[in-house]
């Protein structure tokens, strides 16, 4: 081998400088302090400057060439779920029980729900009064993709709010139908910029938002099965909560960290725009 | 199993299928890969008891079945020369750049495991204790790999240097 590892190549009365420091340089793994000696250093060693630009460009490289396999829809045959139990079916009381959990929410959900959302959005609303872990579908898969791109400080989005026309006119294309964000300025809410992900049934696209106090929110657009309507709903998943429904041939889906009664405004004012888009 | 583990394997998923890509280039064989992997992370999930990072583990468990399958592979008297005759990469076709047949070829004519490294440190974006963890060998190792991997690809690409930073991205499979 040409170059070992770990064998000091200066030390300049500093730390040393070692491979390690240049590939952790090139891999943006250094602390700030660490890369800015490593900077100084390259700067006096252009061949090993050099070397350095030349990994950066394969990672690059590498990066282009594999990134465009996270935006394919999944294949039918891997499984998202664990595989049914053998046993399964020895448990009755399980689904009994169950489907009481679920009998029991849904009454308590309608009753909470009919006072206050009925005139506000002309449609009958519940509210299922869920907790951590029950939401379903596309439900769950948007507060996953909450959890994953919100906290993401270098790469938020795939394209940002500067090129909006760019990105409506990718997510249109993609999803095959028109595909906008809504406007959330009035309640405090400034467009991030969106990106495609792989859904259970193809693309979906996601909508990220940001507040004054730095909270993210995001919106999730998925086609669903023609014909299906839903109430609003809410549900928790961990610190996210989601506010979720199904209209005409689309599920929606609002994550974030805020409290429902935060949530539920900005849920009326995507439904109402989206109402006036039709 | 909690939800929230259940979504954090799903979660892995685009970034599995990416791994497996660069690893085997074609496609097919690609999501094979990814295929067993979740069929194995869901069924060994109670084995897993939270000993570390999800992701890690995830990826930890696709490094051993492909390297289960290079060996069985590497058995057979067909194809004992091994890695160092690749598959012929699907991934290239008339519509790709030059470039990227170039790359994906060089990148398959690496050594298995240096080619792992490589993936999971500048794909995968791992810190080198991640990429350890899920390889299971020290850091070190990593770094070693990650050197050795970086000079073999540099050597390959002699020449087209430059022109690997244009490179298109991956054609869409339809």
């Amino acid at each position: 081998m040409d170059h070992p590892p770990l064998k000091p190549i200066a030390s300049e009365g500093r730390k040393p400088v070692t491979e390690a420091d240049l590939h952790a340089y090139a891999d943006q793994l250094l602390d700030p302090a660490r890369h800015v000696e490593i900077d100084a250093f390259l700067d006096a060693h252009p061949a090993e400057r050099e070397r350095v630009a030349d990994w950066r460009a394969q990672n690059l490289a590498l990066k282009r060439m594999l990134d465009p396999v996270l935006s394919e829809p999944l294949p039918l045959r891997l499984p998202l779920k664990p595989a049914p139990r053998a046993g399964w079916q020895e448990w009755p009381w399980r689904s009994l029980a169950a489907g009481v959990a679920i009998a029991v929410v849904s009454t308590g959900s309608a009753w909470w729900g009919r006072g206050v959302y009925d005139g506000q959005l002309q449609r009958s609303a519940t509210l299922a009064a869920a907790k951590a872990g029950t939401l379903h579908g596309f439900a769950h898969r948007a507060a996953v993709a909450h959890v994953v791109y919100s906290p993401d400080v270098r790469r938020p989005v795939e394209v940002g709010a500067d090129q909006e026309q760019a990105l409506v006119t990718w997510l249109t294309k993609r999803m095959g139908t028109e595909v906008k964000p809504p406007d959330l300025r009035a309640l405090g809410y400034g467009l991030i910029g969106g990106r495609l992900l792989p859904g259970d049934k193809g693309p979906v696209a996601q909508f990220m938002f940001g507040g004054a106090k730095g909270e993210r929110l995001t919106l999730y657009v998925t086609r669903e099965d023609a014909g299906r309507e839903t109430a609003f709903k809410f549900g928790q998943d961990g610190p996210v909560n989601v506010f979720y429904w199904v209209d005409k041939d689309f599920g929606y889906a609002i994550s974030s960290g805020d409290g429902k009664q935060e949530m539920l405004r900005v849920a009326e004012a995507v439904y109402s725009q989206l109402e006036a888009r039709k | 199993m909690r939800a929230q583990d259940e979504a954090a394997i799903v979660a892995c998923i685009p970034g599995l299928r990416r791994y497996a890509r660069g690893l085997v280039s074609d496609s097919a064989r690609a999501d094979d890969l990814v295929q067993d992997t979740l069929e194995r992370a869901w069924s060994r999930f109670s084995l897993w008891q939270k000993r570390g990072d999800i992701r890690a583990w995830m990826f930890g468990i696709m490094h051993n079945h492909f390297i289960d399958g290079v060996r069985a592979r590497s058995r057979r008297p067909e194809d004992s020369a091994g890695d160092d005759l690749p598959d012929i990469p699907q991934r290239a076709s008339q519509s790709d750049g030059i470039e990227i047949r170039d790359l994906d070829r060089a990148l398959q004519r690496l050594p298995v495991e240096q080619r792992e490294v490589m993936l999971l440190v500048a794909v995968e974006e791992m810190s080198y204790a991640e990429a350890a963890t899920a390889l299971g060998v020290p850091i070190g190792t990593v770094m070693s790999r990650l050197a050795r991997g970086r000079d073999r690809l540099r050597q390959e690409l002699q020449g087209r240097a430059p022109s690997i930073q244009a490179a298109a991205p991956l054609r869409r499979i339809k």
